[in-house]
């Protein structure tokens, strides 16, 4: 059987549908890169996606057009996905237990009577 | 120096050959729109061609201050013999090889012309060359990473790449086709000329593609005409195609 596309061009390619079935080869897709910008020199570079690209430098040929567009952009990152680390969603709860250790926050220390009571000492010795 | 209408008519042809180039590969890149071999270059070949379209409207606004028909006129109402494009940007697009090895030599030819022209003494066009430098220069990378990546990728892509490669470098050599006026262009400062041109083409082209691993033809004799208004029989269609929306009521506002 051909493939029968609504596209012209595609149905006079002569297609046989049968050859595309079956298992995807390593090279049919190419890798992932992900994408992350910096809008201004300084600031930290901020993820905004991916690309599909067979190598660092074409993903940033491809980045460049996806991503930096509309906006204002002075740098760009690619980074293959599969370099980046990541956590499991099971264990997100590693992350719930701080909220219930105030102590280990510098807000949960009490200091803030002692830095006024200083600064009124401080103001009576100036008056 | 006092401009003579010889300077001025050397100008209208170098704007001409500058923006039907542009016009013409930006219309045949478009082609690739929706067919093209990724989502990804998809995006980026289509804005490319656009980016083509808007720097020939940039130039025929020159040609308009000069005294020529306004943009769209110019771009919609000529035949093929009165356009000054190189014959090169004309073929069809082909295979995905042949229009990135065109892109290639092409928009390293565009870079180096603009950048010529960020130095003539016009200053209008001195004006429209800087303002474009960054959108040519994503060109260029545009087209190494690729011919790079296809020199490394298959053997059936490295072959593919050296095919169009040697079957384009006469066409590629065609635009530089001297005009009528290189005298009046190099002497007035307008222009460095198409020899210098071609000079810096080179310099820059064959020892990019020697470092990728292709070789560069070097018995290739150029294929001119285009210059001049002599066209292969792909431009006409293409014509025929690009204004047919146009042609229904050439008075209507857009």
């Amino acid at each position: 059987m051909k493939i029968v596309s609504l596209d012209p061009r595609v149905t006079r390619e002569n297609i046989d549908a049968e050859t595309l079935e079956g298992e995807l080869q390593p090279l049919d897709h190419f890798e992932t890169y992900e994408v992350f910008e910096q809008r201004k020199r300084g600031t930290h570079h901020v993820h905004v996606g991916n690309v599909h690209a067979p190598s660092h430098e074409l993903a940033m040929v491809f980045a460049k057009e996806q991503y930096t567009r509309r906006g204002q952009c002075v740098n760009l990152w690619v980074v293959r996905t599969s370099d980046i680390f990541v956590t499991e969603y099971m264990d997100s709860d590693i992350f719930e237990t701080t909220a219930t250790k105030k102590y280990r926050e510098p807000d949960a220390y009490k200091v803030i009577d002692r830095i006024n009571a200083f600064k009124a000492r401080e103001a009576a010795k100036n008056a | 120096m006092e401009f003579t209408e010889k300077h001025v008519e050397g100008l209208k042809d170098l704007l001409y050959r500058m923006a039907d180039d542009l016009l013409i590969l930006g219309h045949r890149n478009s082609e690739w729109t929706g067919l093209g071999p990724i989502l990804e270059e998809d995006i980026a070949f289509s804005s490319m061609a656009q980016d083509k379209v808007g720097q020939s409207l940039a130039l025929y606004e020159i040609l308009h201050e000069l005294g020529e028909s306004d943009p769209d006129t110019v771009a919609f109402t000529r035949n093929d013999f009165q356009f000054h494009n190189c014959q090169m940007v004309e073929f069809p697009i082909g295979e995905y090889d042949f229009s990135l090895v065109r892109h290639f030599f092409y928009d390293h030819a565009d870079a180096l012309r603009f950048e010529a022209l960020t130095e003539t003494v016009f200053e209008p066009l001195q004006m429209v060359a800087k303002k474009f430098k960054g959108e040519i220069k994503y060109h260029t990378m545009h087209a190494n990473s690729w011919l790079k990546q296809l020199a490394n990728g298959s053997e059936e892509s490295k072959i593919r790449m050296q095919q169009s490669i040697n079957e384009l470098f006469p066409h590629a050599l065609g635009m530089f086709e001297p005009s009528n006026f290189e005298q009046e262009l190099m002497e007035s400062g307008l222009f460095i000329g198409e020899a210098a041109l071609q000079q810096r083409w080179l310099d820059t082209v064959v020892p990019l593609l020697e470092s990728y691993g292709y070789t560069v033809p070097t018995d290739a004799a150029p294929l001119f005409g285009g210059r001049k208004g002599v066209h292969t029989e792909y431009l006409q269609p293409l014509l025929d195609e690009m204004t047919e929306v146009f042609r229904i009521d050439p008075s209507a506002e857009w």
